[in-house]
């Protein structure tokens, strides 16, 4: 019984909210530890090797990116899962691009979180409607092509016609099974599409992204 | 009668007190000076009175101006100094006394042009007098204002005042009449042959406008009051609607949620808030235009709204933005109302708004995962979505679609071209 449920840390630098995530996820998931900042945290992870870790995006001593970038180094099976309360847009897209499979936001009920936590540990990607704003804006100055190739697509700077549309209905708020309903595809296609938007947000060298994120920086 | 009896003549002298001699304010008929020397003295207060008004008659006004300049210098009892030191440092009012003499001083002249050497005679006492009250009228506090607003009634009030102030103002305005008329008639003095009509003239234009002035006051004042109050009727109509938007919207959110009191506090400061910039820094209440100059701002502003007043997270994505126009504007206050509309009636955990501004258009999407309803039976007097979001889209050329089913929540779509696109085409 143990075992199936996934071992997950928490960093988090409330003490309440890692008290109240803690209570809530106990039957669900296997809380392994939790640490307050940057340096426990890569130190701790690295001892205990959870599937996913919880990341808060502030974090006193520096940003998340920092815990998943050197976490990632040493122990790559490590998943992360961002969370954060209000966000910059340009830190979710840092963390994101360090490597995080996913980024919901502390709003979230107990139960999608458990949720996103066995979509991140499996492997999947898990988009907020947040985040599926920010990837479309980060995207949003070029042209999709026509062709729909949902898993592989070597054009990593550009989002597809269907994956935009995915996007889109999820930033309208629809929850993967809902997203497959609207477009007649399966869960399965769908959470490939996400994972496609995901591994081009973390490879795409496109220089729009950077500026994109600057300019989101100054206004 | 109360006045006689209050002048009462009989000549006894009581226990008279020391130290500095202070104005009695308390049953005074002017400054309480009488009263004071009543008290220095032991002399009885009616009789140093008559003394007094005496004494003012047979020094031709000396006595009047003594008595002014005893109320100015002498300190009320109990009060630390007199109205003179406070008027010294009264910049206003000392100016005001020296335009005061300047005009009495010109009075004067024509005066004695126009050969009436009784007011020449007067002049000093008069002037004392005059810039005297002035000051008085400026520094004195509020208990001996009483009595002087009191004094200045019958002269001053409007045609509503008693029947003896009218008849006082009648008098006035009669003695003027006949100086004016004697001014012009009598006299064929050469010196003063072209002055004295002129002044005659002057003279019975202050006669009509004695007896006529307060009410021609009163008309102008009517005036004034008719328009204001139609000013006043205008603002309570807007004010109305204001209101009827924010605050009623609160307390009947707060009723309905009387029993959370958590959510109570959060409401109430949220109105305090919205109150208190409408009152102080002019932002009007429940509208977007004003207060947020691109979409996703706006976005951000009905997120904030909603959730401050209804209790209700809004999950708020905006992708891309732009400056607001009419036509946004429009949309948006649509997006606003849907997501009340939402917030309200869906029993939804969270309502998503999701915004994307593209070049030729701008997109919104209200959801929840509430109860959901049929579009078809919406029944003819719900007037919410068809009226502020059907009809509101439709005027600037927008399109609406409602998807919703009983059980299976609700998704408004709003589309809105943008303004560039709809003049090229």
């Amino acid at each position: 019984m143990t075992d199936s449920r996934p071992r997950v840390f928490l960093v988090d630098d409330h003490g309440m909210f890692r008290a109240g995530v803690r209570s809530e996820l106990a039957e669900e998931v296997n809380i392994v530890g939790e640490a307050a900042d940057v340096t426990p945290a890569i130190t701790e992870i690295t001892q205990c090797v959870p599937d996913v870790v919880l990341l808060d995006v502030h974090l006193p001593g520096g940003g998340g990116q920092d815990v998943v970038a050197a976490v990632k180094a040493g122990h790559p099976e490590v998943k992360f899962l961002a969370l954060s309360a209000s966000d910059a847009p340009e830190d979710v897209i840092a963390v994101i691009r360090a490597g995080a499979r996913g980024y919901v936001t502390k709003t979230i009920s107990g139960s999608e979180l458990v949720d996103a936590i066995r979509r991140v540990a499996a492997g999947d990607a898990v988009f907020s409607p947040r985040l599926a704003g920010f990837v479309l804006d980060a995207f949003a100055a070029g042209t999709a092509p026509e062709v729909d190739r949902p898993s592989f697509d070597p054009e990593l700077d550009q989002l597809t016609a269907r994956e935009r549309e995915v996007l889109r209905l999820i930033a309208r708020g629809y929850t993967y099974r809902e997203v497959a309903r609207e477009l007649f595809i399966s869960v399965k296609t769908v959470e490939s599409h996400v994972s496609s938007v995901l591994r081009k947000l973390q490879l795409s060298t496109r220089h729009q992204l950077t500026r994109w994120a600057t300019e989101r920086r100054l206004t | 009668m109360n006045r006689l009896e209050t002048l009462g003549l009989r000549v006894s002298r009581g226990p008279s007190s020391d130290g500095p001699m202070r104005r009695e304010i308390d049953g005074s008929l002017l400054g309480g000076v009488a009263a004071g020397i009543a008290k220095r003295t032991g002399f009885e207060v009616g009789m140093v009175r008559v003394v007094i008004v005496v004494a003012a008659l047979a020094t031709s006004g000396f006595g009047a101006a003594a008595y002014v300049v005893g109320w100015l210098l002498i300190p009320a009892a109990g009060a630390e100094s007199s109205i003179g030191t406070r008027a010294l440092r009264d910049k206003r009012g000392l100016g005001l006394a020296a335009g005061l003499t300047s005009i009495l001083v010109l009075g004067l002249i024509v005066a004695s042009a126009l050969n009436a050497p009784w007011v020449t005679s007067l002049a000093v006492p008069l002037i004392v007098c005059v810039v005297g009250l002035a000051l008085i009228w400026r520094n004195a506090p509020a208990a001996e204002l009483d009595i002087l607003r009191g004094l200045a009634d019958p002269v001053a009030k409007t045609g509503s005042g008693t029947r003896s102030r009218r008849l006082l103002r009648m008098l006035l305005a009669l003695a003027l009449l006949l100086l004016g008329l004697v001014a012009l008639l009598g006299g064929h003095d050469k010196s003063i042959q072209l002055l004295r009509p002129l002044g005659g003239i002057l003279l019975l234009i202050g006669s009509i406008a004695t007896a006529l002035g307060p009410w021609w006051l009163r008309i102008a004042r009517d005036l004034v009051a008719e328009r204001q109050a139609r000013i006043r009727a205008e603002e309570r109509a807007e004010m109305a609607s204001r209101v009827h938007d924010s605050v009623l919207q609160t307390l009947a959110l707060i009723q309905r949620r009387a029993g959370d009191s958590h959510q109570v506090v959060q409401l109430a400061r949220a109105q305090e808030r919205e109150l208190r910039s409408w009152l102080f820094d002019g932002q009007p209440p429940g509208s977007i235009d004003g207060q947020a100059v691109t979409v996703a701002g706006a976005v951000r502003l009905i997120q904030q709204d909603i959730e401050a007043k209804h209790g209700m997270p809004v999950d708020a994505v905006t992708v891309g933005d732009c400056e607001l126009d009419d036509d946004l504007t429009a949309l948006l206050g649509a997006a606003r109302e849907a997501t009340v509309n939402a917030a309200k009636w869906s029993d939804a955990d969270v309502v998503s708004l999701f915004a994307e501004v593209e070049p030729d258009s701008v997109s919104l999407f209200v959801r929840d995962r509430g109860r959901g309803f049929d579009p078809a039976a919406v029944p003819a007097d719900r007037k919410g979505l068809a009226e502020s979001v059907q009809a509101r889209m439709a005027r600037r050329g927008g399109s609406v679609t409602v998807r919703s089913a009983p059980g299976e929540g609700t998704e408004i779509g709003l589309t809105m071209p943008r303004g560039a696109e709809r003049r090229r085409s």
